[in-house]
């Protein structure tokens, strides 16, 4: 497709820039200009309609050809004692390239929503949990009760698509599902239902949820709490809320990690799934994380699937060696603890590497902006615009195809890592 | 290039070949008649070895959501079961639920060449793809799961016709790349959706006012309509419910002739007689299928120690929840369409559940006449990892191992099973015919499980030995499609196996109302849930490998 050709109109396309992958956009394409037509947000606009600027890859800011780039990233690998793979943002093949090349050269991998997904993954690894996905929540809710979470902030059409769709499956009258917001108050008025009721909210600080939550499972189990207030909540309002969630028929229980961010997050959402087991054992109830945008569930769920191990892995011993503390990516940059810091951010120009003493090189969207100009930088395609791909979902059960939506020219990160590890 | 494999005891049950000496001849990854000429490029003499295809695990959990938390909620069981990068392989862990290089690597050194996932979500069926792709070496499919969908529960409500049904199943099978079609409690995930924790053979969904029996009736023989070779793999109700075999036993009946294969049968083979309500129902289990010849069964024999169950049947995974080991566990409900439930579980030897669970198992191969119609499964991992397979071989085919393996259990459990005064023994061709012929024609696969002309040269090669765990667990050499992958029990080289499929024929009309319904209720486009022939072949290292209907199915 050139700058002058016509524009031609795609249906039912994905989005990999939020966690719910919308995949009902209508996208217009014309040359490299992308417009989202229909269904876009605050999200998915910018995701899609960021411009190609550079396409040119660089060595210490000259540009060079995507050959030399190459070598020189694979030369940078082979005398690095401990290569770090992080930011990861990018999609099925492109995490399927990390890994091979990360086996291979004995690297560190992390992405970096890490903090946010380690708060549910230690639980997971821990204790364990009762989920759902978004379909059934669309068709089941009848009591939605959000944790921490301003929800249309980061997924702003998460109300439209799961809780005031015109109709229920079950029959269920739409205008009686109830949202409840415990901690954070809602942004806007998308939790307002079709005939205009507004959700409760249960108002606390975020930093105080841990005890708040610790005191609403109490409730549910049927404890007697001496207490008046929690955190300046008053009781009595988490026992009415403890009390719908031991009445309702199918309750769900979300929150956005990424938003939890407060000492103690993992242990708040523990207590959150505990309290969702406990209600399971006379009625239904799930939790629903939510996150997992710009392929962080893909490349946590590769990595699972590749290595046994989530994100924060390493192969410095020829062996994939799991530990979510030491194999931060930020710890270990900020220790100086990595020689070279390989940095994949294929969706966002705004996730830029942290600064470092590590040599740095970039995959990154183009249009990426630096303040240190790293040793080398590839502008490559993002994934569901510029190449086919697949991404999955926050729920880690759904992944949706990405389609190429122009010729650009811009090389994948598959296509990249690949050719680096066979020069290795 | 032509191979010749000199000199071997062929073992072919497909052919009815048992323990005959004969030269195997190997050109462009098929087993080939000999030459006119008589030239050969290489041979390799293999007198005296013991030669079968490459064995097929019918129903093995290697990909898949509910895997893939298994795998990322047990870093401790990996780390007891690490695996080094070598010139050649990839790095790896796991024990109960291996990485899927490691599945493949470790299948193909004990001889494996294939590998059946039995629990294909539709609606997860990409992911369960993209595992298996990165699965070396086996051949892979999977069978994909309905029943519990709202999709057919409302056609079921609304009383559609069949044809209607056997539409919407060719269907699915035809958009998830599956091989066949699976149920899993029939009707009882919707159910737990619904609050209700039990859902026997006549008992009615409360919305649906749907029954297990109608659906299995309307599914098995929609499966049979549209000609797909694999009978409906059904994982009945009430798995591993005291008294449950009289469910089982109701199922078979209720079967009305049409064929059906009942998986892990041994969890769903037990009594309530004794001073622990809990006992063998396996005679009687076993007299059920040898009189019904329309019905297979896989075991899901159960081994010691410690493993990770992972199931669709999410109303069952909650009732057994309090037994997780170690103590953490995950129950999904899942897209208006299944469900999962995964439970860390450890057998333990002195349990006398387990150990009668042990003894279940092994009494229903021994007792079931025919191993045309049983099949070899611990339902890995849920009974135990795959790994464990040589082991349950020589369970099978050694009965003093068998009876001082027993001799260590639990007392009270000695006490409750006849297993001791069993005297079968398989021989080498019943493991063949379980482990390959047999299972090749259930999944339905032409070309593979025999060694005639034309098959694909899928071979395994062992040398004899009386300790049966010994040479199943290491074989002299395996060809994958007519490459040397293994020696010595070591893989030697990387292949990718293709994905088999059956592509049965649908009426497109039946995108009307799943366009629809998409629309409506679900949270993604009907147009992105169809997983593309590309999607298979994906970076270049997959195929697709399109199986034949059986006559009467239309192709």
């Amino acid at each position: 497709m050139t700058e002058n050709s016509t524009a031609t109109v795609w249906h039912e396309v994905a989005s990999p820039f939020c966690g719910i992958a919308s995949d009902d956009l209508t996208i217009e394409v014309n040359g490299n200009t992308v417009k989202v037509l229909e269904n876009g947000d605050a999200v998915t606009r910018p995701g899609f309609e960021t411009p190609i600027t550079d396409t040119q890859p660089r060595i210490n800011g000259k540009e060079v050809t995507l050959d030399q780039a190459v070598s020189h990233i694979a030369d940078l690998l082979i005398n690095s004692k401990q290569p770090l793979i992080a930011g990861l943002g990018t999609d099925l093949n492109g995490a399927r390239a990390a890994m091979a090349l990360a086996d291979k050269s004995g690297a560190t991998i992390d992405s970096y929503y890490s903090p946010a997904a380690f708060r549910n993954i230690l639980v997971l690894q821990d204790t364990g949990y009762m989920t759902t996905t978004l379909t059934e929540v669309r068709n089941r809710v009848d009591l939605l009760v959000l944790v921490g979470t301003d929800i249309e902030s980061t997924f702003p059409r998460f109300y439209e698509r799961m809780v005031w769709n015109k109709e229920s499956m079950f029959g269920q009258d739409i205008e009686s599902r109830e949202v409840i917001y415990l901690g954070k108050t809602p942004s806007g008025d998308a939790s307002t239902s079709p005939n205009g009721k507004k959700a409760q909210v249960i108002a606390c600080d975020n930093a105080d949820l841990p005890e708040v939550v610790s005191v609403l499972r109490a409730l549910v189990k049927g404890k007697q709490i001496q207490a008046e207030t929690v955190a300046g909540v008053a009781v009595s309002d988490l026992s009415a809320l403890a009390d719908k969630l031991n009445a309702a028929k199918y309750s769900v229980v979300t929150w956005s990690a990424g938003q939890l961010d407060i000492d103690h997050a993992e242990a708040t959402i523990q207590n959150v799934c505990e309290m969702i087991k406990e209600i399971n054992a006379t009625t239904r109830s799930n939790g629903l994380p939510i996150g997992g945008k710009e392929g962080d569930t893909t490349v946590n769920a590769v990595a699972s699937w590749q290595s046994g191990y989530p994100m924060r892995t390493t192969f410095n011993r020829r062996f994939p060696d799991y530990d979510p503390f030491l194999n931060d990516s930020r710890r270990i940059l900020a220790n100086d603890e990595s020689d070279l810091l390989i940095w994949v951010s294929s969706f966002n120009t705004a996730v830029t590497p942290p600064q470092s003493s590590a040599n740095t090189i970039v995959l990154g969207r183009s249009g990426m902006q630096f303040e240190t100009e790293p040793e080398v930088y590839i502008p490559v395609g993002v994934p569901g615009i510029d190449h086919e791909g697949r991404t999955f979902r926050s729920d880690s059960v759904v992944s949706v195809p990405l389609r190429k939506l122009r010729d650009s020219g811009l090389p994948s990160v598959f296509e990249v890592l690949s050719v680096v590890e066979q020069a290795l | 290039m032509l191979l010749k494999l000199t000199g071997g005891r062929i073992f072919d049950p497909a052919h009815d070949v048992n323990d005959v000496v004969r030269d195997i001849y190997i050109r462009d990854g098929r087993i080939v008649e000999k030459p006119t000429d008589g030239r050969v490029d290489e041979e390799i003499d293999v007198s005296g070895k013991v030669i079968m295809a490459g064995a097929i695990d019918m129903h093995t959990h290697i990909g898949g959501g509910k895997v893939n938390i298994a795998r990322t909620m047990l870093p401790e069981d990996h780390a007891e079961a690490v695996y080094e990068r070598t010139e050649l392989l990839r790095s790896g862990t796991g024990h109960a639920a291996p990485s899927t290089l490691t599945t493949g690597y470790r299948y193909a050194e004990m001889g494996y060449t294939a590998g059946f996932e039995p629990a294909v979500l539709p609606i997860n069926a990409r992911q369960a793809h993209m595992e298996m792709h990165d699965t070396p070496i086996i051949d892979k499919g999977g069978y994909v799961m309905l029943g519990s969908d709202d999709f057919l529960l409302r056609m079921m409500a609304a009383n559609s016709d069949q044809e209607a049904i056997n539409n919407y199943v060719a269907w699915t099978i035809n958009h998830a790349q599956a091989v066949g079609l699976k149920v899993v409690n029939p009707g009882g995930i919707s159910a737990f959706k619904f609050n209700q924790r039990k859902l026997d053979l006549d008992e009615k969904n409360d919305f649906y006012g749907v029954t297990p029996r109608d659906i299995l009736h309307r599914l098995s023989r929609a499966v049979q309509e549209i000609g797909v070779p694999h009978p409906l793999h059904v994982h009945g109700c009430n798995l591993g419910v005291p008294g449950n075999m009289q469910t089982t036993l109701d199922t078979i009946q209720g079967a009305e002739g049409v064929p059906m294969h009942l998986t892990h049968i041994q969890f769903h083979s037990y009594g309530t007689e004794g001073d622990f309500k809990f006992s063998s129902g396996a005679a009687e289990i076993a007299e059920a299928i040898n009189k019904h010849k329309n019905i297979t069964v896989d075991v899901g024999q159960i081994l010691f120690g410690q493993t990770v169950t992972a199931s669709g049947d999410n109303m069952r995974q909650f009732a057994g929840a309090p037994h997780a080991h170690p103590n953490k566990w995950v129950c999904m409900d899942i897209e208006c369409e299944a469900g999962c439930g995964v439970v860390p579980f450890k057998y333990k030897d002195q349990s006398y559940v387990n150990a009668l669970q042990w003894m279940i198992g092994l009494e229903t191969f021994l007792m079931v006449d025919d191993p045309w119609r049983i099949f070899l499964t611990t339902d890995h991992p849920n009974g135990a990892p795959f790994t464990s397979y040589p082991h349950l071989i020589k369970l099978l085919m050694d009965k003093s191992f068998r009876n001082d393996m027993l001799s260590t259990l639990h007392p009270e459990a000695q006490k409750a099973t006849h297993l001791a005064s069993l005297d079968r023994e398989y021989s080498l061709y019943e493991i063949a015919i379980m482990t390959r012929a047999g299972a090749a024609k259930l999944v339905g696969l032409a070309d593979r499980g025999h060694l005639g002309i034309g098959a694909a040269a899928d071979i395994t090669v062992y040398t004899d030995n009386s300790d049966r765990e010994k040479m199943f667990e290491k074989p002299d050499y395996v060809f994958k499609d007519g490459e040397m992958v293994v020696r010595q029990g070591q893989v030697i080289k990387i292949t990718w196996g293709t994905t088999h499929v059956v592509k049965p024929e649908y009426d497109v009309s039946i995108e009307k109302p799943l366009q629809q319904y998409f629309d409506k209720f679900h949270t993604l486009k009907m147009s992105n849930f169809k997983i593309s022939n590309d999607e298979i072949v994906d970076d270049g290292r997959g195929s697709l490998t399109i199986q034949p209907l059986h006559k009467g199915g239309r192709l």
